[in-house]
């Protein structure tokens, strides 16, 4: 080979950044196991009311959402399912981006996109949970 | 060493052998583009290696064809390679127990294990292999004075990480590992293996520094727990287990 000595590394050189002592990766690991477990009573118990009790799909208009969102009950579930689905899809897209994006900037992107819109879409749907007007006139 | 070509010996067919394929990808960097498949047709008894194999098609039918061995007796781990798509060493995986059932051609896939750079044939660079085993500080880490007699350590203290010693840095569970193959900054379970040995260690002192390296991005937290390591092991290590007590310590112990 033509490798001269200056262009070899110094032995023993670190190649790695230094441990930065965040715990974020801790608490995303944990995230994603703590809000599965919740997810799944709450998005199984939504299918539940949505598609099977009392006729299903076929009795939802907007009477409906109308006399659940007037429950402090159901705004809470739903907000909960809101925000635990989208952080968990989010954190979970994360990883795989991590995971397979080969260009620091193509990783950058992707995940500024990601956050985008999953700041967008929660957002919205907060809004609307919050704000929902039943006496809303046409 | 003689090179006469005159009257080349036919290649010898020990008595009771049968007749294995072996599909064996080959890359010659001075010459190939990209690595492709070659078959050869050897002889195999039931008490040979795979290794006794690959020498068999080096010896007799292409001396060209590179691959790495040290010891030929699972000690020094350099044949990991993937057979029929899964990591071993070449020289711990016996032909009877590769053999098709019935009589029917048997066929040997043998690639070079995936993850790292290729060089040529079933050789692979193993420096991003050994630069995160360095990362991890595979050493004993002791503060303040070293104690005038050796230091004691009783049974109990010394079983807690009796699993994780064996480890021979073979790379057959990293190479394995789905997130290492797309990601070669992770870790990999051989690294978080060799810090286990040492975190669980009652005489080592340098735990702290090395769960807060695993503890980054690079860290245990990219383990999906898919247990190709586990059964990748040829020294039967309990590898995901070993990164799930690194990810518990770094749960229960500290935060």
């Amino acid at each position: 080979m033509t490798t001269t000595p200056s262009e070899l590394a110094a032995p023993r050189t670190q190649r790695r950044p230094a441990a930065r002592r965040s715990n974020f990766e801790l608490y995303s690991w944990l995230f994603m196991r703590l809000s599965g477990l919740v997810l799944i009573i709450l998005v199984l118990g939504h299918l539940l009311i949505m598609n099977i009790l009392d006729g299903g799909v076929h009795r939802i208009n907007f009477a409906f959402v109308a006399g659940r969102w007037s429950s402090p009950f159901w705004q809470f579930w739903d907000l909960a399912m809101l925000w635990l689905a989208e952080l968990h899809g989010t954190n979970g897209l994360r990883t795989v981006i991590n995971d397979y994006a080969r260009k620091e900037t193509t990783r950058f992107w992707l995940k500024m996109l990601l956050y985008a819109s999953a700041v967008l879409i929660i957002a919205l749907g907060s809004f609307v949970i919050f704000t929902f007007d039943p006496n809303i006139s046409n | 060493m003689t090179t006469t070509e005159a009257a080349p010996k036919p290649a010898p067919v020990p008595e009771g052998s049968r007749t294995v394929t072996l599909k064996i990808q080959r890359f010659n960097p001075e010459v190939d583009d990209a690595p492709h498949f070659e078959t050869y047709d050897v002889p195999a008894l039931p008490t040979d290696r795979v290794l006794n194999l690959l020498f068999y098609v080096k010896n007799y039918l292409d001396g060209s064809f590179a691959f790495r061995r040290s010891c030929a007796h699972g000690v020094c781990g350099s044949d990991a390679m993937r057979i029929n798509g899964v990591n071993r060493l070449a020289c711990k995986v016996l032909m009877k127990d590769m053999f098709a059932a019935n009589g029917k051609q048997t066929t040997l896939t043998i690639e070079p294990i995936k993850g790292l750079p290729l060089e040529k044939d079933l050789y692979v660079d193993m420096e991003p292999f050994f630069e995160a085993y360095r990362a991890i500080k595979p050493y004993l880490m002791t503060y303040g004075n070293d104690p005038t007699r050796e230091r004691i350590q009783s049974a109990a203290d010394r079983a807690r990480f009796d699993d994780t010693t064996k480890c021979i840095l073979c790379a057959c569970c990293t190479t394995s590992c789905p997130v290492y193959w797309s990601e070669g900054s992770y870790f990999g379970p051989a690294a978080i293996v060799n810090a286990h040995r040492f975190i669980f260690d009652s005489r080592d002192e340098g735990a702290e520094e090395r769960l807060d390296i695993l503890n980054d991005v690079e860290g245990v937290w990219r383990c999906r727990t898919t247990f190709n390591c586990t059964d990748a092991c040829p020294r039967g290590i309990q590898v995901t287990k070993a990164i799930q007590e690194v990810k518990r310590a770094l749960l229960f112990k500290r935060t």
